[in-house]
């Protein structure tokens, strides 16, 4: 059943978008900055004005302004009453629909506990950390019991450790209190991350949805200028190792993968998550592969780099002065580290 | 004025041209309305602190993040409801900057209608006591003023510590 449906939205860079949330679901939207991901959230939320129809439950709300929409709305800056403090910016959506004195305070104290702040009650916003004000900024967009809650790229200011911790998080959360939820990103990894399914818009238009792993090896080319065309690998062999790894052979490239599965047939990277050296790296000899550079195309601040590995092809993205400091030319003779962690996998059944 | 864009269409233009008068200049038009008596000083100290407030009280409510007022209408707040809520409370800065510049302004205002017009009060004993070179008198009346201006000031500091401190 679909929770939210929008239909020919047109307002500033979105040009007639069509799209269909369903039911507890977790959407992320992602692309680039100017794509339109925040003016869409303004739109589902009534905050402006807007061309065209959306739908909860079926029922337009076209006409019901953004205060009678129960939406739960996380801002990109948070947007904490700083005049109140914890508790009150928690109460505040409760006061002002003048709930009774003791429900809102049970409210409040329910996710101060769920959201594990109770130890910051009394304190204003200036006085917490980017992590602490999200946690607050969160339970105080639930404080309604929204219907929907929409999230605009809500971990920006935070660390990468802190914001990883959240979204685990809050995925568990969305998942027990099973609220409809759309989540704004331009990161592919926290979309990958988070989403059930992921929507990319670009200039204003959704070019592809699908799950992460149909976005990721099979993007479209509006999405692969975007979050930029992998290089996928066929593997030709697996061999299960201990502790949940596999080893897959594509070709020339031997790769050790963590992976419950047996079975893979497909590995993708993207040309920025591999690294590119001059001299063999020191450390184990792992997912690192051996070529000769074949082409390089230079752009205002990045080299893509094409490295021919036997039978393989593999593109490298790297900065503008990383690539400046190696003094390479083609021919010359590379080595290649595939990180672990961003290697994707196509198993059997996929 | 602040909050509403039509009211701040209609108003901004007749208060642009009052505001400029000095309040001093409208003495002779409040004598011939209230005569000489408590209500005038009142009146002329009204007109001396009202727009220099009005302004900085506009200006406090149009400097408030549009986001808090997106944030207040997202959880279920009326209009009145986030003006009375989050816009005035985050404005209160700028309207205690008001207060106390004109805590100051309005003792230096009325001294002067009293020096020239009204018979009681510090300016006209000041008047007094100079025609009866009674300099005593004079330096005495000075040092009550300077105490009573900067006491408003600080009263007024006080109030802004009091209910802004904890959140800036």
């Amino acid at each position: 059943m679909s929770s939210i449906k929008l239909k020919n939205i047109s307002k500033y860079v979105c040009k007639n978008i069509n799209l269909e949330i369903f039911d507890k679901e977790l959407l992320v939207l992602l692309g680039p900055n100017g794509a339109g991901k925040s003016t869409l959230l303004n739109v589902i939320a009534g905050l402006i004005d807007y061309e065209g129809s959306v739908f909860f439950s079926n029922m337009p709300v076209d006409k019901v302004p953004a205060n009678k929409r129960r939406i739960g709305y996380l801002f990109q800056e948070l947007n904490l009453f700083p005049h109140l403090d914890v508790s009150a910016n928690i109460a505040y959506g409760l006061r002002v629909q003048k709930q009774p004195q003791d429900e809102i305070k049970d409210r409040v104290e329910e996710l101060l506990q769920i959201m594990k702040i109770k130890h910051l009650s009394s304190r204003y916003p200036k006085e917490m950390s980017g992590g602490e004000k999200q946690r607050v900024a969160l339970a105080r967009a639930l404080a309604n019991s929204p219907r929907i809650l929409l999230l605009d790229e809500p971990m920006n200011s935070l660390d990468y450790r802190t914001s990883k911790y959240l979204r685990t998080e809050f995925k568990i959360l969305q998942k027990k209190l099973g609220i409809t939820t759309i989540y704004v990103t331009h990161n592919f990894y926290e979309a990958e991350e988070m989403a059930e399914r992921i929507a990319v818009l670009d200039k204003g238009r959704v070019e592809q949805i699908g799950s992460p792993k149909e976005i990721f090896f099979h993007p479209t080319e509006a999405v692969n200028d975007f979050i930029g065309a992998p290089n996928i690998l066929t593997c030709d062999y697996c061999n299960r190792l201990s502790f949940g790894l596999i080893e897959v052979k594509c070709g020339d490239i031997s790769l050790v993968i963590s992976s419950e599965r047996e079975k893979i047939k497909k590995v993708a990277i993207l040309p920025e998550d591999i690294y590119l050296s001059d001299t063999r790296p020191p450390g184990p000899d792992v997912n690192r592969v051996k070529g000769k550079l074949s082409e390089i195309e230079e752009s205002s601040s990045t080299v893509c780099c094409t490295v021919i590995t036997g039978k393989n092809s593999l593109k490298v993205k790297l900065p503008q002065e990383i690539f400046a400091s190696m003094s390479l030319n083609i021919s010359d003779e590379v080595w290649l580290i595939l990180a672990p962690r961003k290697l994707k996998i196509i198993t059997d059944g996929e | 004025m602040g909050w509403n864009n039509l009211a701040n269409k209609a108003l901004n233009p007749i208060i642009s041209l009052i505001y400029p008068i000095p309040a001093l200049g409208w003495l002779p038009l409040l004598m011939l309305w209230f005569g000489i008596g408590e209500i005038l000083p009142i009146a002329i100290i009204f007109i001396c602190s009202f727009f220099p407030i009005l302004y900085n009280t506009v200006t406090g409510i149009k400097n408030v993040g549009k986001n808090y007022i997106f944030a207040a209408r997202m959880l279920g707040a009326s209009d009145l409801k986030i003006l009375s809520t989050v816009v005035v409370p985050l404005a209160l800065p700028n309207i205690f900057t008001g207060l106390k510049l004109e805590s100051g302004m309005a003792w230096r205002v009325i001294i002067a209608a009293e020096m020239v017009a009204i018979p009681t009060g510090i300016g006209a004993l000041m008047m007094k006591a100079e025609s009866l070179i009674r300099i005593d008198i004079i330096i005495v009346c000075l040092i009550v003023l300077g105490i009573m201006c900067l006491s408003f000031e600080k009263f007024f500091a006080f109030l802004e510590k009091k209910l802004t401190n904890r959140w800036r």
